[in-house]
């Protein structure tokens, strides 16, 4: 029998209901962002069990275990299930399937901003209120670099700070005694420690400027050149700021040393792994890293009998008066939207970035800066030289960090995909090309409505 | 038997009721049948597809209920948006390149494995091993062995005085060291081209051979036609292969720079220079990473469309082909 005209009419209301019911659920998936409110704590009775997501594995998994555990001695009722290896996408995609742990940790801050803003995180400041927390007890750049645009959605858990590292043994048989403190010292000691072989490439190279390479990254760099992302009108200010030609001239004047973007590429691809043994620094391969103050765990770890010692990154002639400062980032832990145990997170938020015990466990074990100031001054604080360097630049009121925005890592990318066509030799005007990279991380910030 | 005939001849209305009864019944039963299909076609393929079209004129962050703004997506990808033509680009280079190199290297291959008089199995084991690495270790390796600095095949290469290049860490070696990987790993196809020469009845070869057909003519006017089908197949498959080539492309461009870590980070990807930043690779980034969902869907839906015209002509094309030669 063919289908009557009410037949067919009903199939289609049929099919249109079913259509909206799909596109209404689609479009309604996602719930209000929380805030305002606070969770209580959790009763001495109340059995629970928080997730934690991190990215931590094999040790420095179980150093930050450790130091979540500690909640247990407030709250031994409360279990604690740390999760190991999740990165930014998996906390990112299990926040927006509606099943995010209670506790999330990121190696990055590069992602705040669109975690903040997107209220993928919650708004701590009236956890922070009610318990009236004092954060001036973690300085300005790392209290900066945890909240956007005003609003505080994660913690400083633990701290990385940026400096030179170099090989003592290198240094004194090439007669240099003290690590270099400005761009021109710095190219100078490095163009004495670079050896070449006998076909001119690279055997060991002073100082490898190539870039994204290791921690050479643009915005690594950019604090000791005085070079931020952002303008006063929250447009990205590449092009007119003198901080990011100098600090890319700085570096193309290196790879021309070194023998051309080829030669670099050359040697840097014989180079191993940045986290493995193999690390060009590990090796003597290299005589000048610049890294994060974790390294001197890999070293402990990997390299035993390297002698090497850390000092400030040197900064632009011009800027003699901000050595001792330089780049910080961090880890950091917040409650993701949707968490089923936002009291508890908030209690163990507090309990591993503000008790002065804990923090100072986990920067012994991870070899990071313990975040607030008190821990600094800790006397359980393993005082290794070369980590005291870190320690002091922590201290120094000159640390930078990366300006917080709503797009991601987008910026980061666009001004390190940059930094690898220049030093190829791909951009002939250098104003023009980071012109070029304005437009494109303007375009990135006018999408989510920022920018000026 | 009268009146049957008769109601065979003229059906009554009573008959007819129950005729149509039989066809309703039969049809529920095939559309019982039929429903698991058609609910999968209708959960992962037709509400996807709705629902990508609807995004991609909206703002849509996957947290927050999406904003309608119109066309504006498709207008950032044609005039401000500059990664997205990189990237459609180095995927229309796969396309094109690869596909190209993937169906000749599978039928060359096949064509020698069909012609082996003994080690058959072996040869035809060991070049279909490759497909069973997972892609990240594959590429792993692969990036270890042309590594410019210590890879046995630039050591090689300067033993007999060539310099071999940069490979994956040169912006114009880096596509061509993917479809290396690429072809490495394509024993699958040749597999199926295997199956489809051995099928070719021997009885055409010796006819063409009695009328004097040499090896290429053999292989144009015999081989050809009779394995063209599997060819057009092999077409389309390396076409979407390269469609969506995703993680070699990302892992040779962290292991290249010197890093494993590029879980949860963007600032590696498509290194060097975005040579190695795919359509696919821009699209999840975008979407996942930059919560720009509704320009990820934008960008959906074009590949969809351009993708889906491609496929609809080189099929066409190569049907025509088809029966011309037939009618030839």
């Amino acid at each position: 029998m063919p289908p009557t005209t009410r037949t067919r009419r009903g199939a289609l209301l049929v099919a249109a209901a079913a259509a909206s019911v799909l596109l209404t659920s689609a479009c309604s998936g996602a719930a209000a962002p929380s805030g305002g409110d606070t969770a209580a704590a959790p009763g001495k009775d109340d059995k629970l069990t928080l997730t934690v997501y991190s990215k931590f594995t094999d040790r420095e998994y179980g150093v930050v275990t450790a130091g979540l555990n500690k909640l247990k001695a407030k709250f031994p009722n409360i279990e604690i299930k740390h999760e190991g290896n999740q990165d930014d996408d998996k906390l990112t995609q299990s926040i927006r399937g509606g099943n995010p742990p209670d506790v999330a940790i990121s190696f990055y801050t590069d992602n705040l901003g669109a975690w903040c803003s997107t209220g993928s995180f919650q708004d701590l400041k009236p956890y922070i209120d009610r318990d009236k927390i004092d954060l001036t007890q973690i300085p300005d750049a790392v209290r900066n670099y945890t909240e956007y645009q005003g609003k505080r959605c994660a913690m400083p858990m633990l701290a990385d700070v940026y400096g030179l590292y170099y090989n003592k043994d290198m240094f004194a048989a090439k007669g240099i005694t003290s690590p270099p403190k400005t761009t021109t010292e710095w190219f100078e000691d490095a163009k004495k420690l670079t050896e070449f072989n006998p076909d001119g490439s690279i055997k060991v190279a002073g100082f490898l400027p190539s870039m994204p390479f290791y921690a050479n990254q643009a915005q690594y760099w950019a604090p000791n050149f005085g070079a931020p992302f952002l303008g006063p009108d929250g447009k990205s200010d590449l092009a007119s700021n003198p901080g990011w030609k100098a600090m890319f001239e700085f570096q193309k004047k290196m790879i021309d040393f070194l023998g051309g973007h080829d030669k670099v590429e050359q040697f840097k691809a014989g180079l191993g792994d940045e986290y493995s043994a193999d690390n060009g620094f590990h090796k003597g391969k290299l005589a000048m890293i610049y890294d994060g103050e974790f390294r001197t765990a890999f070293l402990k770890d990997q390299a035993p009998t390297l002698n090497y010692a850390t000092a400030p990154a040197p900064v632009l002639d011009t800027m003699a008066d901000h050595y001792g400062g330089g780049f910080t980032t961090g880890t950091i832990i917040a409650i993701p939207k949707g968490a089923k145990n936002p009291g508890a997170a908030w209690e163990l938020i507090k309990q591993v970035t503000l008790d002065t015990d804990t923090l100072v466990d986990m920067a012994n074990g991870l070899k990071n800066v313990p975040s607030t100031k008190a821990s600094l001054t800790s006397p359980k604080l393993d005082l290794q030289p070369q980590f005291k360097t870190f320690l002091d630049i922590y201290d120094s009121g000159k640390l930078v960090a990366n300006q917080t925005t709503p797009i991601g890592d987008a910026h980061l990318k666009a001004v390190n995909d940059f930094a690898e066509k220049w030093q190829a030799g791909s951009v002939p005007d250098l104003t023009a090309g980071l012109a070029k990279v304005d437009a494109q991380i303007d375009d990135e910030l006018k999408q989510k409505g920022a920018g000026g | 038997m009268t009146s049957t005939l008769a109601e065979k001849a003229s059906p009554s209305a009573p008959a007819t009721a129950r005729a149509g009864a039989r066809r309703a019944k039969r049809r529920r039963t095939v559309l019982f049948f039929m429903a698991p299909a058609f609910l999968g076609f209708l959960i992962f393929f037709g509400y996807p597809l709705i629902a990508t079209v609807y995004y991609s004129f909206t703002r849509y962050d996957l947290i927050n209920p999406p904003q309608f703004i119109g066309f504006d997506n498709y207008v950032r990808m044609f005039t401000t948006e500059p990664l997205v033509g990189t990237a459609a680009y180095n995927t229309l280079w796969l396309v094109v390149i690869l596909t190209v190199c993937r169906v000749t290297f599978s039928l060359g291959i096949a064509s020698v494995i069909s012609r082996l008089k003994s080690g058959v199995g072996l040869v035809r084991t060991l070049c279909y091993l490759p497909t069973l690495a997972p892609p990240a270790a594959a590429t792993l390796a692969f990036v270890f062995v042309f590594n410019p600095e210590f890879g046995p095949v630039n050591r090689f290469l300067r033993l007999v005085g060539i310099d071999g290049g940069l490979w994956f860490n040169s912006p114009e070696m880096s596509k061509p060291a993917l479809t290396l990987l690429a072809l490495w790993g394509s024993g699958e196809l040749m597999i199926i081209i295997l199956a489809a020469l051995l099928d070719v009845p021997t009885e055409q070869y010796e006819a063409a051979e009695l009328d004097g057909a040499g090896l290429i003519r053999r292989f144009w006017h015999v081989t050809l036609p009779s394995i063209s089908p599997v060819l057009l197949f092999g077409v389309v498959n390396s076409i979407i292969y390269a469609l969506q080539f995703f993680t070699q492309a990302i892992v040779a461009a962290s292991a290249s720079a010197g890093t494993a870590d590029v879980a949860g980070n963007s600032k590696l990807i498509g290194a060097p220079q975005n040579s190695t930043l795919t359509y696919p690779i821009w699209l999840y980034v975008q979407g996942f990473r930059y919560f720009n969902m509704g320009y990820a869907a934008a960008m959906a839906v074009l590949l969809f469309i351009v993708s889906s015209g491609f496929t609809w002509i080189l099929v066409r094309q190569l049907r025509k082909s088809q029966h011309q030669e037939e009618g030839a």
